[in-house]
C-alpha cells in the first residue's frame, strides 16, 4: 500500500515536470494555459487557508494579487523613473530591483494589507466580513484607476508596461534557454518556476494545516465562541489567516506582473476574485488536493474548451465567442457542480469517518 | 447652497434605487440567509425586457402616450424577472437549503455570471440608448432642477414601500414571512409553507428590483448587459448598512448611501483641493460601510445577535 503511493508519487512528479516540453510541442500557447493554472494554484491556495482554515469570507482576495504584481511593475518597469526624474538619478540604469528584494517587498506588502483590512472587520459575522472585503477588493481597484493623476503612480487604466521578466543566478525567464541542445521556451521556463512555488505553498499549506496554529483555525471555523473558551487568541489567530493568505496573493502578483510583463486595473476585477472563491469551494473547501483540482479545472478547462469555439462560433454568427463561452462554462460549472456535490468535488473526509476506512 | 439642494435632489433618487434593490436582498437574507448574488442581474433583466417592450411598442403603436406605454412595459418586465426569480431560487437555491453555506452563496455568483452572458448573448453587449417616455422640462425648485422622471422615481419609490409595508405588516401573507424569518422550524409547525413563503419572497423582491431597474435606466438613458453589477453591489451595502435582514434599516440604509455619495462625490473635488475628483464616488459606499460596521457590527437598525461565526 505504502510502495504504492510511492509510485503514484513519483509518476505524477515525472509527469509535471515533462508537461511543458509536450506541450511546447503543440505550441507556446499551451504552456501558458499550465502555467495560468499554476498561478491560480497559488491563489487558491492561500485564499484557502483564510476561507477553508480559518473559515472567513474573503471576496477581495484579488486585492492582494493586485497588491503583488503591482508592487513588482512599479520597481521593475521604466515607469517610475520615467515620471520621477530624482529617482532616475538615483537609478541611472533603470529602475530594475532584483527578485530578491521584489518578493519579499510584494508578499510584504501584501500581508500588511491583509492586516490593515483584517484589523476593522474581525467583530463582523461572516456574511458582513464578505461584503466588506468585497469593497476592499473595489477600492483597491478605483484607486488603481485613478492614481494617475495629481501624481501618477499607477498610470490609471493603461496600466504599467515593460515590466522585467524574472532573472535570477543569471538565468532570464524572459528568454528561450537550450540546455544541452534543447530548446525550453520562456514560458517553459515560468512553468518549472510556478511548479516550485506551488510545491512549496502546498508543504507551507499541509505543515500550516497540521500545526497548532491550523487546528487554531479549523476549531474558530467550527465554533469561534467555543475556540475562544478554549484559550485560542481569536483575533491574533485570524489576523494571521489574513495576513499569511495575503502573503501567498501577493507572491502570486509578483509572478503575474513579470509574466505578463504587463499590468492594469483590469486584471483584478471582481470576477476574478469570485473565479478564486469559486475555486477553492468547487475543489473542496480546506482540502488542499480539492483545492488544486478545483484551481487546475476552473482555469485550465475553459481555456482548452476556447479552442472548439470555433465552430459554434460560426454557428451562432458572432454572437458565441470564445471569451463569452468561457465565461458561461464557468458559470455553468458553478451551478451543476455545487448542485450535485455541495461539499466540492473532493471534500475533505469527515471527522470520524477517515478513521473507519483502515 | 443650490449645489446641496441640487445634490441632496440627485441623493435621495439614486438612494431609492438602492433602497429598492436593497429591500429585495434583505427580505432574502432574512428568511434564508443567503446574500443573493443574482438579485442585481434581476434588475438588469428588468431593464433590459423593459427596454424591448418600449422600442417594441413605439415601433408598432406610435402615437401612444409615454406614460401608458411605461406602465404596461413595466407590468411586464416584473412579471418576466419575477417568473425568473422564482425559477433561480426553484433550481440554484432549494436544493441545497441544508448544505454547507459557501454552496448555495456559489451558485448565486454562478447564477450572476450566467444571467449577465446570457443577457449579453440576447442582447448584444452595446449600450443601449433608453428612450425618455416622460416629457424632459425640467422644473426649478430654488434653483436646483428635477426632472419629471426624477419626480417619478421618487413618487414609484414611496407607492412602492407603502405597498411592501402593508403587505408585510398587514396581510396573511407578510405574517407568514415575518413568521419564517423569525424562526422556519416553528412557523412550519404553525402551519406556515416554508416553501411558498420563500417563493413568494423572491417574486416580492424581483419585482421590486424591476422598478428599481427601470427607473435607473430612466435616469441614466442607457441600458447594458453589466448594469445590474454596480446597482446589486450598493444595494447590497446599503442592506448591511441598515442591518441586513431589516426592512426599515434597508429604506434607511439605502437613502443614505444615496445622499452620501451624492453629496460627498459633489463636494470631494472641493474639499481636497481638486486632488481627488469625483470619479473616487463609488468607493464612498464602502469607506462608508466598513467604518460603520466597525462602530455598529449589525448595522445601523440592526439587532445585536449572537455571533453564529
Amino acid at each position: 500500500m505504502k510502495q504504492n503511493k510511492t509510485v503514484v508519487f513519483l509518476a505524477s512528479a515525472a509527469a509535471l515536470l515533462i508537461l511543458p516540453l509536450i506541450l511546447q510541442g503543440f505550441g507556446n500557447a499551451w504552456v501558458r494555459i499550465a502555467d495560468m493554472a499554476l498561478l491560480y494554484v497559488l491563489l487558491a491556495l492561500g485564499l484557502n487557508i483564510v476561507v477553508g482554515y480559518a473559515g472567513l469570507l474573503d471576496l477581495g482576495y484579488v486585492a492582494f494579487f493586485a497588491v503583488g504584481a503591482y508592487m513588482y511593475g512599479l520597481l521593475a518597469s521604466p515607469h517610475l523613473t520615467d515620471t520621477f526624474p530624482a529617482l532616475a538619478a538615483m537609478f541611472p540604469n533603470g529602475l530594475h530591483m532584483p527578485l530578491w528584494v521584489i518578493i519579499p517587498a510584494g508578499a510584504g506588502l501584501a500581508g500588511l494589507f491583509g492586516m490593515l483590512l483584517g484589523a476593522p472587520t474581525l467583530k463582523l459575522r461572516g456574511d458582513y466580513l464578505a461584503i466588506v472585503t468585497l469593497g476592499f477588493g473595489e477600492i483597491i481597484r478605483v484607486f488603481m484607476n485613478n492614481l494617475d493623476h495629481p501624481v501618477n503612480i499607477t498610470n490609471g487604466p493603461k496600466g504599467l508596461n515593460q515590466i522585467d521578466a524574472i532573472r535570477f543566478f543569471g538565468i532570464d525567464l524572459g528568454k528561450p534557454l537550450s540546455v544541452g541542445g534543447f530548446e525550453l521556451s520562456s514560458v517553459s521556463l515560468y512553468y518549472y518556476l510556478f511548479l516550485a512555488l506551488v510545491v512549496i505553498s502546498v508543504v507551507i499549506s499541509h505543515r500550516l494545516q497540521v500545526s497548532r496554529i491550523g487546528r487554531a483555525w479549523m476549531a474558530i471555523r467550527e465554533d469561534e465562541i467555543a475556540a475562544k473558551a478554549m484559550g485560542i487568541n481569536t483575533r491574533n489567530m485570524k489576523l494571521l489567516a489574513f495576513g499569511m493568505g495575503a502573503t501567498f496573493g501577493g507572491v502570486s502578483g509578483v509572478m503575474f506582473g513579470s509574466f505578463q510583463g504587463f499590468v492594469s486595473p483590469e486584471s483584478f476585477s471582481l470576477m476574478e476574485s469570485v473565479m478564486i472563491v469559486a475555486m477553492v469551494v468547487l475543489g473542496g473547501i480546506g482540502h488542499l488536493p480539492g483545492v488544486i483540482l478545483g484551481a487546475v479545472l476552473l482555469s485550465a478547462l475553459p481555456e482548452v474548451l476556447r479552442y472548439v469555439a470555433g465552430p459554434l462560433q460560426a454557428m451562432t454568427d458572432g454572437r458565441l465567442d470564445s471569451a463569452i463561452l468561457r465565461q458561461l462554462l464557468i458559470a455553468l460549472a458553478m451551478i451543476v457542480v455545487m448542485l450535485m456535490r455541495p461539499r466540492g468535488l473532493w471534500p475533505a473526509p469527515e471527522h470520524g469517518k477517515s478513521l473507519q476506512g483502515k | 447652497m443650490e449645489i446641496l439642494l441640487q445634490q441632496i435632489i440627485n441623493g435621495l433618487v439614486l438612494g431609492s434605487m438602492y433602497a429598492l434593490v436593497a429591500l429585495g436582498y434583505t427580505m432574502v437574507y432574512g428568511i434564508i440567509n443567503l446574500i443573493n448574488f443574482a438579485h442585481g442581474e434581476v434588475l438588469m433583466v428588468g431593464a433590459l425586457t423593459s427596454w424591448t417592450i418600449i422600442s417594441l411598442m413605439q415601433s408598432s403603436m406610435p402615437g401612444t402616450p409615454g406614460w401608458i406605454i411605461l406602465i404596461i412595459a413595466m407590468l411586464i418586465s416584473c412579471v418576466v424577472a419575477a417568473a425568473l426569480n422564482f425559477v433561480i431560487e426553484k433550481v440554484a437555491y432549494r436544493p441545497l437549503r441544508n448544505s454547507p453555506k459557501l454552496a448555495p452563496m456559489l451558485t448565486a455568483m454562478g447564477m450572476s455570471i450566467l444571467l449577465q452572458t446570457l443577457a449579453m448573448i440576447i442582447w448584444k453587449p452595446n449600450y443601449k440608448p433608453y428612450p425618455t417616455l416622460l416629457p424632459s422640462a425640467p422644473f426649478n425648485i430654488g434653483g436646483a432642477v428635477i426632472t419629471p422622471t426624477q419626480i417619478m422615481i421618487l413618487g414609484l419609490t414611496a407607492v412602492s414601500l407603502a405597498a411592501l409595508m402593508y403587505l408585510v405588516n398587514h396581510t396573511k401573507l407578510g405574517r407568514a414571512m415575518r413568521a419564517t424569518a423569525e424562526n422556519p422550524r416553528v412557523a412550519a409547525l404553525m402551519g406556515v409553507k416554508p416553501d411558498m413563503v420563500i417563493s413568494a419572497t423572491f417574486i416580492i423582491g424581483a419585482v421590486l428590483a424591476t422598478i428599481a431597474g427601470m427607473m435607473y435606466a430612466s435616469n441614466y438613458g442607457t441600458v447594458q448587459h453589466t448594469m445590474g453589477f454596480l446597482p446589486g453591489l450598493k444595494a447590497f451595502t446599503a442592506a448591511v448598512f441598515g442591518g441586513i435582514g431589516n426592512l426599515a434599516g434597508a429604506v434607511v440604509g439605502g437613502i443614505l448611501l444615496g445622499l452620501i455619495e451624492s453629496i460627498g462625490s459633489g463636494y470631494i473635488g472641493a474639499l481636497t483641493g481638486g486632488l481627488l475628483g469625483s470619479h473616487y464616488s463609488d468607493i464612498f459606499a464602502f469607506i462608508v460601510l466598513i467604518f460603520v460596521l466597525t462602530l455598529r457590527p449589525s448595522g445601523l437598525l440592526g439587532e445585536r445577535v449572537a455571533d453564529r461565526a
